[in-house]
């Protein structure tokens, strides 16, 4: 752009007032100069992004086609660890619950999400502003000290829960137990995440125009239809946007299980989601190279993810138009 | 006071130049066509129903904080205690292991501010050239960066840990700060922002006059990137400040830890451990209110400005 905006312009006006004629061919060299400039410009991001993200990834890739064996010390396997990975229960154990979080809570979370966006975005709530804010803020919480916190909720020591179901006469349901240790788990990141989500959805709703819908309203098309037909459509990227991000952020599930599983130590096994197990590989069993090829093969999961869902909804929005 | 003054005025100027993106971040809320009167009471009930299910955790674990460990496990936990407690409990959380606390507070923040003011300087310059320049690659290194948003940030962690450790580097306060300065998200943030914030014709404007590359960058663009750069810092802000893996895998010593890691540490001794450490109970509550009180009180002040900047990623995103 900057490029052909200093060819096209006539230059003698500016020429003749600030600089001597002498410097103005020099074109070549002023290109130099921005070249030089935006490479510095870019040079500390990519020194840093080289460092701290291909390097490990090299590093830790090569890691993961060794083995160390007693005898003979570390030793060249090629794929022997992802073929271990491949059929290991633990690890596909772990990579199916996250599956089942993908499929039940990310909707949920999501369509929540797009409740609010789209009901704080039609302007018919009363105190929209202090909602929103109140939505969103479980988001400034570390995930630490949300499940703490959730930990305790769901506890039968002093739990609220558990302490209204005792003051009803009833049996207090054990929200840490075998059975719902899971759905507890999907609780706390919804609680976490639905803000964030809104946010994103809302940010795109408000900058529709808003002649693609004020025809509709004022003919008298409901809320429901406007926002099925026209808004949703409309902030499809911002929609995308939050399942990726949804998806990345679920695959690697950490805080949650690594908490929970000091108030709930017989439930959460140390492969309960690929990362922690990744982590126990790693710090507990001192398995640097099996480690090193879990969290790969976690990368490369997420992204055959990521990607066929983007590739599936494209499909599905081509069909439409 | 005037950069104040100037992040007040350049939050409305991208509103300005383009129309679709009057957000939430401009002083004057645009509304369209609103039908006056016709407020939902129902759906403001609903609302206000749903938000009871966020501030649900918030208020216990404030009332939580204003009880002795005695009222905690004998009085209803959703009302306050025979006592009020939260001063006492206060002091114990900064007093607890030889005011630990107060330590793991300063490493947060030490972690938390340098690693967001070095990824938000990165992020922006290299946005802001991806945005303003064309340069031999520039395309080839935005797609990469682009594809390394993909890449699960905790999946990288390992790597990280196993780099730094073959290193040497690991238990310091480096091991934790320098692998968060990468903001690939960030410099995408800037990029599309600076594409419409800054105009090509100001930058040749000030070239005109005899303005370096840098200047330009440091006196011109930079004010005109203003909600984005707060965005940028306080999204990457808020990823340090509540990173837990990170610094549970490289920091062995207590008193490098921030306060995620002190905070879950005391808990598992807490629940695990055998006499006398219920005492901790109310502390680790009262430590976690402590800890989450800034970034609450950040975000809720500053928010028309992340707002607005958040709006540019989600709508081109």
């Amino acid at each position: 752009m900057s490029e052909t905006t200093t060819r096209g312009r006539p230059p003698q006006p500016v020429a003749n007032t600030r600089r001597p004629a002498a410097t103005r061919p020099r074109i070549g060299r002023a290109r130099r100069k921005q070249y030089v400039a935006a490479y510095l410009l870019v040079a500390p991001f990519l020194l840093v992004f080289l460092a701290m993200l291909v390097a490990p990834l090299v590093f830790s890739g090569y890691l993961s086609f060794l083995q160390t064996k007693l005898i003979g010390g570390e030793t060249f396997v090629w794929f022997d660890n992802y073929l271990r990975a491949a059929t290991d229960p633990a690890f596909l154990g772990g990579l199916g619950r996250m599956a089942l979080f993908l499929v039940i809570q990310v909707p949920i979370m999501l369509g929540i999400a797009l409740f609010f966006a789209l009901a704080l975005d039609s302007g018919r709530a009363r105190t929209s502003k202090a909602l929103r804010l109140i939505f969103f803020v479980p988001y400034a919480v570390p995930a630490v000290v949300g499940t703490l916190m959730w930990g305790y909720l769901y506890g039968n020591q002093f739990g609220p829960i558990a302490q209204a179901f005792q003051a009803l006469g009833l049996p207090s349901p054990n929200l840490l137990g075998e059975q719902n240790i899971l759905g507890s788990m999907m609780n706390i990141v919804t609680w976490a995440f639905i803000g964030y989500n809104m946010i994103i959805m809302y940010s795109a709703l408000r900058s529709i125009p808003s002649e693609l819908y004020e025809a509709a309203e004022i003919d008298g098309a409901s809320q429901w239809r406007i926002a099925w037909s026209i808004k949703i459509p409309a902030i499809r990227p911002a929609i995308m946007l939050t399942v990726i991000f949804s998806i990345i952020g679920i695959f690697q599930l950490f805080n949650e299980p690594s908490l929970l599983k000091t108030v709930a130590p017989n439930v959460i096994g140390s492969a309960f989601t690929p990362n922690f197990y990744a982590y126990n590989l790693a710090f507990v069993n001192q398995e640097i190279n099996y480690a090193a090829a879990i969290a790969f093969a976690l990368g490369i999961v997420i992204m055959i993810v990521s990607y066929v869902v983007q590739l599936s909804t494209q499909r599905k929005a081509k069909d439409f138009s | 006071m005037s950069t104040s003054a100037t992040v007040e005025e350049t939050a409305a100027a991208p509103a300005t130049s383009r129309g679709p993106s009057d957000d939430a971040g401009t002083r004057h809320p645009r509304r369209r066509y609103t039908p006056q009167g016709r407020k939902s009471t129902l759906l403001t009930v609903v609302l206000w129903l749903c938000a009871l299910y966020f501030l649900f955790p918030l208020v216990w674990l404030f009332i939580a904080s204003t009880k002795d460990n005695t009222d905690l496990f004998s009085t209803f936990g959703m009302w306050f205690g025979r006592d009020f407690n939260l001063f006492t409990n206060i002091a114990d959380v900064f007093s607890t292991q030889g005011g630990i606390f107060i330590r793991w507070m300063g490493n947060t923040v030490l972690y938390a501010g340098v690693s967001a003011i070095g990824a938000t300087l990165l992020a922006t310059m290299a946005g802001y050239a991806f945005a303003k320049y064309d340069f031999p690659g520039d395309k080839l290194l935005f797609s990469v960066t682009l594809g390394a948003i993909m890449i699960p940030l905790t999946a990288l962690a390992i790597p990280t840990y196993l780099l730094f450790s073959e290193f040497g580097m690991t238990n310091t306060p480096w091991a934790v700060i320098v692998p968060s300065l990468v903001s690939p998200f960030g410099v995408y943030l800037i990029r599309v922002y600076a594409a419409d914030a800054i105009p090509d014709s100001l930058i040749e404007a000030a070239r005109v006059d005899g303005a370096g590359e840098f200047r330009i960058f440091w006196q011109v663009s930079l004010r005109l990137l203003g909600p984005a750069i707060l965005t940028v810092f306080l999204f990457t802000l808020v990823a340090t400040w509540n990173n837990y893996f990170l610094p549970l895998i490289m920091l062995n010593s207590s008193d490098l830890y921030p306060i995620t890691v002190g905070l879950a540490q005391w808990q598992s001794i807490s629940t695990t451990g055998g006499g006398g450490s219920q005492a901790l109970f109310s502390t680790v509550i009262t430590g976690s209110l402590v800890s989450i009180v800034p970034l609450v009180i950040a975000f809720l002040y500053l928010q028309k400005y992340w707002q607005s900047g958040l709006a540019t990623g989600g709508v081109k995103g």
